[in-house]
């Protein structure tokens, strides 16, 4: 559980996130949307102690993040930052073994290895990966990043903007992905988004920000409403729902019309048990989410995707 | 290691053995080229400074890799931002209120101590104040450091317009690097001090991996970028303080050996650089010596040359960095 208590940040005279508090459970994909300069960055990277507020705290698994001895921190909770870069020459297998320090200390056994070879996999940067960082396009370094937060192997994952650069198909696969590792390993994923659309698809709670505050927060058929979204977006939205319910797999949605090229599954259908994802299986959790209503919200007249219909 | 092309840095490890081939070679040849007389006290005479020169090699070596990877910069040296220039300021100091002869007199082990001890302080004071109050910008530390060494050359070059013409010599004698008259008591201490910062830091290196990919990469992993940067910053500043104290300033000796390291083995990774960079200080010295004294018989000091050489490949190194 993620328990966000009162927490400022300033620079100088702006209050960029202003006395925020925020529970979030242990499981599922919480989307953060709002505009550009909402605060969204600044309260993820306080969850993720790469920055420190003002005032407040933020606790993980009850533990205080600015007290928690960083490397305890480390193997329950990574943060994909907006903006990433590294200093030095870095291959992107390199870049990815990188994410297991936290339990290898640099010298990686088998189960690291493991680990950072399906993350390869999950994010499809076999053919990279042995390619230095610096000679990747803006996607493909993207999604090397995205794999070093997963090989990292944590409970909770703070992603900012994790869909930065990517293709249609990419950032629909990606999406699948990390809402795949909430629902059947219990990772707590908090997202930062801007596609409305991918939000209301793929997250159970949608929270709003706007001027450093919560605006709204609830489940997507609330938040995802013309009125809000005005708000937050200071833009008129309009909302339609595409079909009446969820498809019951949870295969990702076909970011354009599906092509004859055989689409590349993200999540093999070993996904479940998987060892980058530890942790047992509850027989009980059941597989998928059952929304009662698709809401699609289309920002003017730009139609692209159609989820729920063809799988 | 896996199969899959598996961080193995082949290159660097041939690179590091390669170097310590050079190295043994380089010793080698130091030690027998051309023996006369007694032979005891040539060997002794000659050991001793191979291993000041591999000690002050190791140290700035070493110290310029932390420095680097700290500041994640690499084309400055701890003895460009002020260690080298109070070095100086406090021989001249010397110079001029107790004269040359008098400063000579002192015992060395004392002169050694207050020296280590100066630099020290000025390291302490630096980091402390720029470090200890939540500032943790390191190009302000960069930066100030770079200031106050033009602050002590210029308090130098005061002193000097002042100093007695004869004593300027004597003094300019003792601002370059040398190791013909290493002590042999200082030796000792100073290997131990060397060897011991180096033993306690080592462990740190595969964490400085981390350090080196950024700050927020580092915390995002579980390191405390804070606590190594300040940890790196003292390490540098005793290896840095012995081996000026020891033989003097050695200007861009570090900066040349720490990129040709970081070329060379074609890596970041510490475990690597910093023995390679360690090896190339350490032939530079000894290797760079052997032929300076032996098959060019120039009586320029070695410390001059590779102040020349690092000179250039430093205006090199700005001159790439700017093109990025
Ligand atoms: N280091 C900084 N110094 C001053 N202002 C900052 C800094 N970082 C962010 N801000 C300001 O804080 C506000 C929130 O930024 P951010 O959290 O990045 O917004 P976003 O919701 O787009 O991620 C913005 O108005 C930004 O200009
Ligand atoms: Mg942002």
């Amino acid at each position: 559980m993620i328990e966000i208590d009162r927490v400022t940040k300033r620079y100088g005279a702006a209050t960029v996130v202003d006395d925020v508090s925020l529970v979030i459970p242990r499981g599922g994909v919480t989307a953060l949307v709002g505009a550009n300069g909402a605060g969204k960055s600044t309260l993820l990277s306080m969850i993720g102690r790469i920055l420190h507020p003002d005032s407040g705290t933020v606790r993980v698994d009850g533990m205080d993040v600015a007290r928690t001895q960083s490397a305890v921190l480390a193997r329950r909770l990574s943060i994909l930052r907006q903006e990433n870069q590294v200093a030095v020459r870095i291959t992107v297998r390199e870049l990815i073994e990188f994410g297991r320090f936290p339990y290898s200390s640099g010298r990686l056994t088998g189960e690291d290895v493991a680990a950072v070879d399906r993350a390869i996999e999950y994010l499809q940067l076999e053919e990279f990966a042995n390619r230095p960082l610096d000679r990747l396009s803006g996607g493909q370094r993207q999604r090397a990043f995205i794999a070093m937060v997963l090989a990292q192997d944590t409970g909770y994952l703070l992603l900012d903007e994790p869909l930065n650069n990517l293709d249609m198909r990419h950032a629909a696969q990606a999406m699948s992905l990390i809402r795949r590792m909430a629902e059947e390993l219990q990772k707590t994923v908090v997202v930062v988004i801007h596609d409305i659309n991918f939000a209301a698809y793929h997250a159970g709670r949608i929270i709003a920000m706007k001027d450093g505050r919560i605006v709204a927060d609830g489940p997507p058929e609330t938040v995802v409403s013309p009125s809000i979204l005005s708000d937050v977006f200071d833009i008129d939205v309009p909302v339609h729902q595409v079909e009446g319910h969820l498809p019951s797999t949870s295969a990702p949605p076909p970011a354009t019309a599906p092509s004859r090229r055989r689409r590349p599954q993200p999540c093999p259908a070993r996904c479940a048990n998987h060892p980058l994802m530890r942790a047992p299986l509850p027989a009980s959790l059941p597989r998928h989410r059952h929304r009662p209503v698709h809401i699609k919200a289309v920002a003017g007249a730009a139609m692209i995707y159609r989820w729920g219909t063809a799988r | 290691m896996s199969p899959k092309g598996h961080f193995a840095p082949r290159r660097a490890c041939t690179t590091i053995a390669v170097l310590a081939a050079i190295l043994g070679i380089c010793v080698a040849l130091f030690m027998t080229y051309d023996l006369k007389g007694s032979l005891d006290y040539a060997l002794e005479l000659r050991g001793r400074k191979v291993a000041g020169m591999a000690i002050v090699g190791f140290a700035v070596a070493y110290s310029s890799v932390l420095f680097h990877t700290a500041t994640h910069n690499r084309i400055l040296t701890p003895s460009l931002m002020g260690f080298d220039s109070l070095y100086i300021l406090i021989q001249t100091l010397a110079a001029y209120f107790l004269g040359t002869t008098t400063f000579l007199l002192i015992d060395v082990r004392l002169r050694f101590g207050i020296e280590v001890v100066a630099m020290l302080a000025f390291a302490a004071l630096l980091y402390r104040w720029l470090l200890g109050r939540g500032g943790r910008d390191v190009y302000v530390l960069v930066l100030v450091g770079i200031i106050m060494g033009t602050m002590f050359s210029s308090l130098t070059e005061l002193v000097m317009r002042m100093i007695d013409p004869n004593e300027f010599s004597r003094l300019q004698d003792r601002l370059f690097a040398s190791f013909s008259t290493i002590n042999q008591d200082l030796l000792a201490v100073s290997a131990i001090a060397v060897a011991a910062t180096t033993i306690i830091s080592w462990p740190m290196l595969n964490r400085l991996d981390v350090v080196a990919l950024g700050e927020e990469h580092a915390t995002n992993l579980g390191v405390d970028h804070q606590r190594l940067v300040s940890r790196s910053l003292f390490v540098v500043a005793v290896l840095v303080s012995v081996s000026t104290a020891l033989v003097g300033p050695v200007a861009f000796l570090g900066l040349l050996v720490a990129n040709l390291a970081y070329q060379l083995t074609g890596t970041f990774r510490h475990r690597y650089t910093v023995p390679a960079a360690g090896l190339l200080g350490m032939i530079a010295l000894i290797g760079g010596q052997f032929v300076l004294q032996e098959i060019l018989e120039f009586k320029t000091r070695l410390s001059i040359i590779i102040s020349f050489i690092g000179g250039i490949y430093f205006i090199f190194l700005l001159y790439r960095e700017a093109r990025k």
